[in-house]
């Protein structure tokens, strides 16, 4: 059986998540490999969520959340942008592949680049294969 | 009738037999309380007298330092079947503590290390006695056996000990605090409003001027870590390193959300460099908990 990533995707409810929203109402194709959870902001990420996506079984963590400067609560993207620095810091020096970890800034109308990003990500993911966090 | 106790050393350094003895004048009153009928470094006790023990006549069984060999993980199972409860003590057992940052490596590149490779061990070959096995990664007590009680700390302090020893003498196992270590910091006073870090420094190679070392840029674990300690790093000027652990869940991560969130944030680059300059993310916010961390040892994921 060929490998299907399984990606669990953080999407913050103001931006990425309408995004996501927007892409499947324009009938916009993307793979079916993420699992999206909403959370209010991306602020709201603890680096906790994305260790315990990766221990549980998750290949890749995607984040999505509002452009710099879009957020509802004004500076919790910049909070999240932050934390996912030091986590990919941290994951490398766990010896998890740090492109497992993907933060990007999807706004509410940009339906076909979220289609775009997930797709872009499961290929990667796809092509460095499963991660064997309990190996 | 007197408690039965009995204290085992895992893979640790003894500082926490030692720091048994840290409760000064009050071992003497709990020596009139307990027994000890099992405490392989201080008294001469052999692993076939805990054996012909009947299962369950130890009243309380304390472990410290983690398991790293065959042999540590068969008297845990043992204790575990000898003993009413099994406490945790020690950072070592609870968490892994510093030795469990040998999860970072596999064992062989550890032998390499200690035996092989070594500057100070010339044509060095690695061991062939019959020594316990050395288990391919580093684990806690928990991960082996069922635990009743944990007491952190590298070694427990005095007053987290002292609680714990009157709630466990009496039958209770909520001895913990619930609040973090900037509770009773001494330098909480000079945090200010709003912590905002420009430059991350390094304890050594800074002049400590008596303010809260966040508010200075030096990484301190105080905000996410277990009060109880009476802050004596802090007042001894060293900052906080989290050796009681989180009070939920893993400090590090905890430590590491709210550090990167008081980073400055005005400017990307500068706030990558300054994320770039923390040096060895795992040994900073993970130094006691690295094996609750990498529980199954570093991830083969390099590609």
């Amino acid at each position: 059986m060929s490998f299907e990533p399984k990606i669990v995707a953080f999407l913050c409810n103001w931006c990425a998540y309408a995004g996501a929203d927007l892409a499947g109402v324009s009938r916009l194709k993307y793979p079916a490999n993420i699992i999206p959870i909403r959370v209010l902001c991306s602020g709201r990420i603890d680096p906790e969520f994305i260790l315990h996506a990766f221990r549980n079984g998750a290949d890749g963590v995607f984040i999505g959340g509002c452009h710099p400067g879009d957020c509802h609560y004004i500076k919790g993207n910049y909070h999240a942008r932050r934390r996912i620095l030091l986590t990919k810091k941290l994951l490398k020096e766990m010896g998890i592949n740090e492109k497992r970890l993907r933060l990007e800034w999807v706004s509410a109308t940009e339906g076909r680049k979220f289609a775009n990003v997930v797709s872009q990500f499961v290929e990667e993911i796809r092509q460095l294969g499963p991660l064997e966090a309990k190996k | 009738m007197k408690k039965k106790i009995a204290m085992y050393w895992g893979a640790g350094c003894g500082g926490c037999d030692v720091s048994l003895l840290g409760v000064h004048e009050k071992l003497l009153d709990l020596l009139g309380e307990v027994d000890i009928v099992f405490w392989p470094c201080a008294m001469d006790f052999k692993y076939e007298d805990l054996e012909k023990m009947e299962d369950g006549s130890i009243d309380i069984a304390f472990y410290n330092g983690a398991i790293r060999t065959s042999e540590n993980e068969e008297i845990a199972k043992l204790l575990r079947k000898k003993a009413k409860m099994l406490v945790a003590y020690g950072s070592c057992a609870t968490e892994g503590c510093v030795i469990g940052l040998a999860n970072l490596y596999a064992r062989e590149e550890i032998f390499d290390a200690i035996y092989l490779n070594n500057e100070t061990t010339p044509d060095g070959k690695i061991p062939s006695h019959e020594l316990p096995e050395f288990l391919p990664v580093l684990k806690t007590l928990d991960s082996v056996v069922k635990v009743d009680a944990f007491i952190p700390g590298c070694p427990p302090p005095k007053p987290v000990l002292e609680a714990a020893l009157n709630a466990l003498l009496n039958g209770k196992t909520d001895f913990l605090s619930n609040l973090a270590l900037c509770d009773e910091c001494p330098r909480r006073d000079s945090k200010p409003d709003k912590l905002e870090i420009n430059e991350i420094k390094r304890w050594h190679s800074s002049n400590d001027d008596g303010r809260c070392f966040l508010a200075q840029g030096i990484i301190c674990m105080g905000l996410a870590t277990r009060a109880g300690c009476k802050a004596e790093c802090i007042t001894a000027s060293i900052p906080c390193t989290g050796c009681m652990g989180g009070v939920d869940g893993l400090s590090g991560v905890s430590a590491m959300s709210a550090i990167a969130s008081l980073i400055n944030g005005e400017d990307e680059e500068k706030e990558r460099k300054i994320i770039e300059s923390i040096e060895d993310v795992v040994g900073t916010f993970f130094k006691y908990s690295a094996a609750k961390l990498l529980p199954y040892g570093r991830v083969k994921d390099e590609s």
